[in-house]
This record gives structure tokens, C-alpha cells and sequence, in this order.
């Protein structure tokens, strides 16, 4: 029986591990990858905090630049708390020994990134990411945080809207495990993935802590609002920093012309590329003119990517791009103590809504939340853990039912291919719910979706093995994303405006009377999907 | 073009086989595999996440070389093999428990937090390689040492003990240095395999060099070089 169990091991999870961990608590995190394999590990741009290091900043200011992003949807209050953290969560990461890019002074670096009006993002190289998780890592070791490396999450435990543990696959065996935990934050990331194939996102991007937690009783809101990046590589979806246009890099369309201010923000720079793709084009980002000397010094990064993974050489050629899915803004809904509907069931960084971020993320607040907000679940879930104490489940229905169902899916005919189906959900959704949306296509994806969940029983899985099955676990993930799809379309379909990522084609301005601060829930009940836009007129 | 994988399964008879996949152009090795799995065969099993050579999931050896899938373009003929030294769970993938538990043998973090140190850009930029580390295992993989002694501490575990050790914030080193006496420094033989492989441009090999200057500084001796020293007396 732990007292705090994590799922997911992002920067979000590692964060929670840790300060659940300082309290004395006992703390485990479950993952269905190693912990440094977390999406985390692919940030490159940074971490945004008011510290002023390169120019005048304040947390004001990074208040405002959240808020004014955030579109109506952000919380005032939760927001400033944010942003008042970032010089502290620094001064953590600082003292953990994150290897964060220096000033000449000792002090560390910042950047600017769109959106913000000062160099706000603090960074190590490209590798921002990547070298936070590691070092949180290295502390969960230190700290004696026990590990549940390559365990699935099938579901959470709950009786009496209290949640009392979860069900997991032990991949390596392929049993079924029924773990007991007194309260629990999760961390699984965001659900990206359902714009396969059109995604800088990881491949375990797939949403399942989100599905399992709308399974278990919790609100998910604003699930419309998607982040795409303007510059993804073309074949591959990989992504092209920012900073290749920071320093001068050009889009241009099929005639080799300019057609928007490269420095717009992003989905106003996505949406401009989507037009010119729709309309059967293709774009181009140029850093030609900046010279091999300057690429190699300040984009060298960018400039491998483009040659292993498009086959172009930035220095003489032009880059193949397309904006593809980023970010997800919406998530569960957790309350100022970050727990969801649930008692007990906390959650923190992308796939909880904790209405910071709102129409649209700045570049730089999601490993700050991460870090933030993932600290104070940890803490939040040891305090709840030592108030409330244990509570055996009265029953092993889940655990039952979880295993069973697994056993059966070795059983499902697998008449119809589930990786073919994978693949067309990516393209239809990325062509109907991606940077600009109408009823007609939303509409028509839906209907696919409901079609899909009833053709589930008739999908499967080749690999009969109960070992290491991750044709099994693909099968798993592939039915989380179904349903998580169905509550973005339904989302979509009912936001009748145009507000950040959410750009509707047949509503093409902001309804402000109708859906200022009006957020999309959903929630099941008895199993049946069930949703409402929270204020509206 | 044509690749063969070589499979494994426990139940199987026999465990070990080489298969020929029939692959299209222009893929990386990670989306060829991916593509056979989607396509051909949904039981080839391996591991993959960020598909960019950044997460570290996806390291395999390729004609006797460790390689990540992802950041490899498959030529005719390859021979696709998982990584070494770790027990084979399935296919390309391997337990890789024991090698990540070296880290906390090593206790690579940070001990006490010098609040006093400041650390310039030069400093930074001393250990800035090592700790680009993504964690791939492919240098334990070619690791002659670990594969004669699992308990030898490894490439990985000893340069992010470096990476922590030449930290200007590291008020308590020694900790460390006590921990890489054992099964660690001494017993590597500079063969600079780990060097060769590492997708990184890590050198752990030099980083061990480093670290064994800094055991002499604090006054630990090569247990190797004592046995020479009551020789030379003899002498
Ligand atoms: C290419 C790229 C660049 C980015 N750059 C930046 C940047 O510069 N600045 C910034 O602020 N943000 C950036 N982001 C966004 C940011 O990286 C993410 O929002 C953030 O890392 C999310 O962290 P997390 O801890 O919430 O989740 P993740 O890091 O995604 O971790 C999720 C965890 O959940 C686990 N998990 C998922 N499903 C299951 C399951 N079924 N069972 C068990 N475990 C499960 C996974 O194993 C993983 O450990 C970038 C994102 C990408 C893709
Ligand atoms: S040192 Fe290099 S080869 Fe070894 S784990 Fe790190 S990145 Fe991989
Ligand atoms: S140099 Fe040392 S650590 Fe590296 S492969 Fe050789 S024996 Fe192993
Ligand atoms: S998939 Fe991440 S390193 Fe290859």
C-alpha cells in the first residue's frame, strides 16, 4: 500500500514523486516507459520564469502574457500563482543541479519565445527538457522513490468517489496487477497522439491517463483546444524550433514567395500555412540566406534533423514543413488543490486542465506547470494521504473485470485492422479537427469515431503472447484514443466560435457574449458520454 | 530493400531465429520496424517514443554496432539485432533493469547544494556533453567489462558521476568517489568501446580518466597498481 502513487514519469510526475516524497510519505511511480523516455525528455525550448536575467521583466508581465494567450479561459487566480512560482521553481530545479545555459555572471541564460514580452524562458542548449527530467531522475534515486518501470495503467480503482488504487499490465509478465494506493496524482501527459502521423509528439502520447480517469468519474474541460506547431518537418512530423524564424528563417510557398510575418504568433502562423496547404501548395521554411557559418553556430540542431529526417540540407535547400498537433490544451479537471472529481485522484501537467494555459499555451508555461503544479499535487496527495488514511477496496470488481478483458482480447476476431484504423483517424482528424475546423467535417469524423468503438470487438491482436505484448498495449492505446476522440469532436462541434487553437471556418469571429469564459465539460455517467459548455448563455 | 531482424521468444523453438523483411526506401530503421509491425507482422516487438534520437528508447545493434533505430537509415543486407549484455525479454527488447540500477550504486545526484558556488558558463560548458546523455544503454551494450561482470558500474553511471563530481554546485563529492572504487574506475580497461558507439559524442572512456585522477586526489590508490608497487620494492 503506497501512500502516494504517480502514473506517469514525465517532469510533471517526477516533480510530484519528489515533494510527495519530502513529506515522509511513501511513493511510487508507475510508468509504461523508463522515466527519462518521457515526453519531457523532447522539450528544447525552455522554461519560462519573470526572472529578468537578459531584460526587464516581472511576474506581472508574465501574468499578462498568460492570460491575454489564454483567451477568456485562463484563471486569473490559479495563473498568478503560476507565474509567482516561477522564480522559485528555478531556484529548485537550481539546487537539484539542473545544468541550465549560464550568463557570464553565473546567472542563468533566458530567451524570448513568441508571446512573451520579455526573454522569459530559461534553457539548457536545445536539450531544456531533457536534461530537467534527467535530473529529477537522478533525485527520485536519491530519494528512494520506488519505481513501477513498463507497468501499463488499464484503470483506476474507485468506490465511493473515493479512488483507491489501479489496475495495471506488468508488461514484462503480462499479468494483470491490482496496486493499493491512499491517494493519487496523475502525470501521463497530454493526448496528442490522436493526430498520428501528424504530431511532434512522442508515440506514448495517447492520452490513456486521460480516458481512464473520464472512466472513472472525472470532468474533462476544454478538450477542443489544440496546439499546432507551424514548422514540423514534412515526412516525419518532427519538429523545427521556433528559433529558426527567431533568427531571421522565411516561409515561403510554392512560387518561392513570403505570405505572412513569420514572428505572428503560432496558430496564426499555422493557420496561414494550413490555407496555402489546403489550397494544394507547398511551404517552405528558408534559412539559406543566413549562411552555412551562422546555421552551424546557432541552428545546428535544425540543421540535422532537416538532413536525416527530410533529406534536405538547410544550407542550400529549401525545408519541407507542415504544422502539425503539439500541444493539448484541455484536460482533467482538477480543483485549486489540483484533485480532480474524485476524491483522492489528483493530476497535474498536460493532461490536467488547470486552466492556465486556455485557448492557447505559451511556449515555455508547460514545463513551468509541470514543475509547479506537479510539486503541488505531490504535496497535496500526501496531505490527503495522511488525512484520510487507508481504505481497503470492499471489492475486486475492477481488478476482475480488468483482467478478464484483457484475456479476452486475445479472443477478439481481428477481422478489422486496428493500426489501419489508427492511421485514418490521424488523417481525418488532422484534416477536420486540426487548425481550422467546420460542423460538416467534425461532424462526419464523429460519425467514423462512433463507428470505430463499435467495431472495436471486431479489431484484435495478432500477438498472442503474454510477454512484453506491445501489439496488446498498442490495442489498449488505440482504444483510449477512441474515446477520447469523441469527446474533442463533441467539444468542437458545440463551440460555435472562433477563440485560439478552436478556429472555426463557419464561425469564423469570437462569440464573446456566448463563450467568453465559458468552458466544454464532459463526463460519463452509467458509461453514456455527457457534456455541457459551463455558463453559457 | 531487404533487412533481417533477428528474433527472440522464450517459448519458441527454436528461441532464436533470423528473419528477411522486405522493407520500402527512404524509412528510418525505427519506421521500418514500426512498418512491419503495422503492415507485416504486429508481434515483432521493440521500443520506440520520441522517434527524434532524443528519449533514448530505441538503441539496437545493426551489423555488430550499436545504433538508435530512429536515427539510422537501413541499408540492403542489415542485420538488426537487439542490444547486449541485458537479457532478451522479446524481439529487440531487453531487460534493461540491472544497468539503470547502476546509477543509484553510483549515486549520480547531486549530494549537498553549495549555495555559495557560481557557475559561469565556462564551468557549465565543462560537463555540458556528459550530461547530454539520453540513457540509451548502448555503451553498456559494447562494454567489454560489463559483459564479463554485471556488477561493473558502466559507462553511463560513471560519466554522470563525472558530470555531478566537476559540478562547481557539489558540495560533498566524495560520496561518489567512494561509490566508483568497487567494480568501477580501476576495473575499466580503456578499450574506449563505449566512446565509439555513443550516439551522443559522449566519451565516457576519458570522463573514467578524469575520475581516476580525482579518486588519486582523494587519496585512493589503483588496487591494481599496489600489487606493481610491492613488486618494485623487491626489485
Ligand atoms: C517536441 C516538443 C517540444 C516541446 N518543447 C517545449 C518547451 O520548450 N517548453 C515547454 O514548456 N514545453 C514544451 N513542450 C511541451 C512539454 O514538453 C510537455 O507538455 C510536458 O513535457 C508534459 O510533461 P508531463 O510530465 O505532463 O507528461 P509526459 O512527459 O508526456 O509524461 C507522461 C508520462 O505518462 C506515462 N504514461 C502515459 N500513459 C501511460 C499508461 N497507460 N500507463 C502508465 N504510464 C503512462 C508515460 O510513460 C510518461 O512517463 C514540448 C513538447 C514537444 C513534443
Ligand atoms: S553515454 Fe552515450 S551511449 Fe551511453 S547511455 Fe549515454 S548517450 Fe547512450
Ligand atoms: S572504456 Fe571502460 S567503460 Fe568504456 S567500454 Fe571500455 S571498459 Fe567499458
Ligand atoms: S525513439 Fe527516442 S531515441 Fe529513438
Amino acid at each position: 500500500m503506497y501512500d502516494v502513487l504517480i502514473i506517469g514519469s514525465g517532469g510533471a510526475g517526477l516533480s510530484a514523486a519528489l515533494a510527495a516524497r519530502d513529506t515522509g510519505a511513501k511513493v511510487a511511480v508507475l510508468g509504461k516507459n523508463y522515466p527519462t523516455r518521457s515526453q519531457t525528455s523532447m522539450a528544447q525550448g525552455g522554461i519560462n520564469a519573470a526572472l529578468g536575467h537578459v531584460t526587464p521583466d516581472s511576474v506581472q508581465s508574465h501574468i499578462a502574457d498568460t492570460l491575454k494567450s489564454a483567451d477568456t479561459l485562463g484563471d486569473e487566480k490559479r495563473i498568478s500563482r503560476l507565474c509567482e512560482k516561477g522564480p522559485d521553481a528555478m531556484k529548485w530545479l537550481d539546487r537539484l543541479g539542473t545544468p541550465f545555459s549560464r550568463l557570464e555572471d553565473g546567472r542563468v541564460a533566458q530567451r524570448r519565445l513568441g508571446g512573451a514580452a520579455a526573454a522569459r524562458a530559461c534553457y539548457a542548449q536545445d536539450y531544456t527538457g531533457l536534461k530537467i527530467l534527467h535530473t529529477l531522475y537522478d533525485n527520485t534515486l536519491k530519494s528512494e522513490v520506488e519505481f513501477l518501470d513498463e507497468y501499463f495503467l488499464l484503470n483506476f480503482i474507485v468506490e465511493e468517489s473515493r479512488v483507491l488504487g489501479v489496475t495495471a499490465i506488468e508488461m514484462k509478465s503480462g499479468e494483470v496487477k491490482a496496486i493499493g494506493a491512499k491517494s493519487i496524482v496523475i502525470a501521463s501527459g497530454g493526448y496528442s497522439g490522436l493526430y498520428r502521423g501528424f504530431t511532434t509528439n512522442s508515440v506514448a502520447t495517447t492520452g490513456d491517463g486521460i480516458a481512464a480517469a473520464i472512466r472513472a468519474g472525472c470532468v474533462l474541460g476544454d478538450m477542443e483546444f489544440i496546439q499546432f506547431h507551424p514548422t514540423a518537418l514534412e515526412k516525419s512530423g518532427i519538429l523545427i524550433s521556433e528559433s529558426a524564424r527567431g533568427a531571421g528563417g522565411k516561409l515561403l510557398d510554392g512560387a518561392g514567395e513570403r505570405f505572412v510575418d513569420e514572428l505572428k504568433p503560432r496558430d496564426v502562423v499555422a493557420k496561414a500555412i494550413w490555407e496555402k496547404i489546403e489550397s494544394g501548395e507547398s511551404v517552405y521554411l528558408d534559412i539559406r540566406h543566413l549562411g552555412e557559418e551562422f546555421i552551424e553556430e546557432n541552428l545546428p540542431q535544425e540543421r540535422k534533423l532537416a538532413r536525416f529526417y527530410e533529406g534536405v540540407d538547410p544550407v542550400k535547400d529549401l525545408i519541407p514543413i507542415k504544422p502539425v498537433a503539439h500541444y493539448t490544451m484541455g484536460g482533467i479537471e482538477v480543483d485549486e488543490s489540483h484533485m480532480s472529481a474524485v476524491d483522492g485522484l489528483f493530476a497535474a501537467g498536460e493532461c490536467a486542465n488547470a486552466h492556465v494555459h486556455g485557448a492557447n499555451r505559451l511556449g515555455g508555461n508547460s514545463l513551468l506547470e509541470t514543475i509547479v503544479f506537479g510539486r503541488e499535487a505531490g504535496e497535496n496527495a500526501a496531505a490527503f494521504a495522511k488525512a484520510h488514511g487507508e481504505v481497503k477496496p470492499a471489492s475486486s470488481e475492477q481488478f476482475e473485470k480488468d483482467r478478464n478483458f484483457v484475456a479476452a482480447i486475445g479472443h477478439f476476431t481481428n477481422q478489422i485492422d486496428f493500426y489501419e484504423k489508427r492511421e485514418f483517424m490521424g488523417k481525418i482528424f488532422y484534416r477536420n479537427v486540426g487548425i481550422i475546423r467546420n460542423e460538416m467535417g467534425l461532424k462526419g469524423v464523429l460519425s467514423v469515431i462512433r463507428q470505430m468503438q463499435k467495431e472495436l470487438p471486431f479489431m484484435g491482436i495478432a500477438d498472442k503472447s503474454k510477454e512484453c505484448n506491445t501489439n496488446l498495449t498498442d490495442f489498449i492505446e488505440f482504444g483510449n484514443m477512441v474515446e477520447l476522440a469523441e469527446v474533442v469532436l463533441i467539444a468542437a462541434i458545440g463551440r460555435n466560435e472562433s477563440r485560439g487553437a478552436h478556429q472555426r471556418e463557419d464561425f469564423p469571429k469570437k462569440d464573446d457574449e456566448k463563450f467568453a469564459g465559458v468552458h466544454s465539460l464532459a463526463w460519463k455517467e452509467a458509461g453514456t458520454l455527457c457534456n455541457e459548455f459551463k455558463g453559457l448563455a | 530493400m531487404k533487412i533481417r531482424i533477428r528474433r527472440y521468444h522464450a517459448m519458441r523453438k527454436p528461441s532464436s531465429v533470423v528473419q528477411e523483411w522486405e522493407i520500402p526506401d527512404g524509412l528510418t530503421l525505427l519506421e521500418a520496424l514500426a512498418w512491419i509491425k503495422e503492415k507485416k507482422d504486429p508481434t515483432l516487438t521493440f521500443r520506440s517514443g520520441c522517434r527524434s534520437s532524443v528519449c533514448g528508447s530505441c538503441s539496437v545493434r545493426v551489423n555488430g554496432k550499436e545504433r538508435l533505430a530512429c536515427g539510422y537509415k537501413p541499408k540492403e543486407g542489415d542485420l538488426v539485432e537487439p542490444i547486449r549484455f541485458a537479457p532478451i525479454l522479446k524481439d529487440l527488447m531487453v531487460d534493461q533493469k540491472a544497468a539503470f540500477d547502476t546509477l543509484k550504486r553510483a549515486k549520480t545526484w547531486l549530494e549537498s547544494f553549495r549555495s555559495d558556488a557560481v557557475v559561469t558558463p565556462k564551468e557549465e560548458k565543462r560537463t555540458e556533453l556528459q550530461s547530454d546523455c539520453i540513457l540509451c544503454h548502448s555503451c553498456y551494450s559494447a562494454c567489454p567489462v560489463y559483459e564479463s561482470d554485471a556488477q561493473f558500474l558502466g559507462p553511463f553511471a560513471l560519466t554522470r558521476d563525472w558530470r555531478y563530481i566537476a559540478d562547481p554546485r557539489e558540495g560533498e563529492p566524495m560520496g561518489k568517489i567512494e561509490a566508483i572504487q568497487a567494480k568501477g574506475v580501476w576495473d575499466c580497461t580503456l578499450c574506449g568501446e563505449c566512446t565509439a558507439v555513443c550516439p551522443q559524442g559522449i566519451d565516457p572512456k576519458s570522463d573514467i580518466l578524469m575520475l581516476r585522477t580525482k579518486s588519486v586526489q582523494s587519496g585512493y590508490n589503483d588496487p591494481n597498481m599496489e600489487q606493481f608497487g610491492s613488486f618494485g620494492l623487491d626489485f
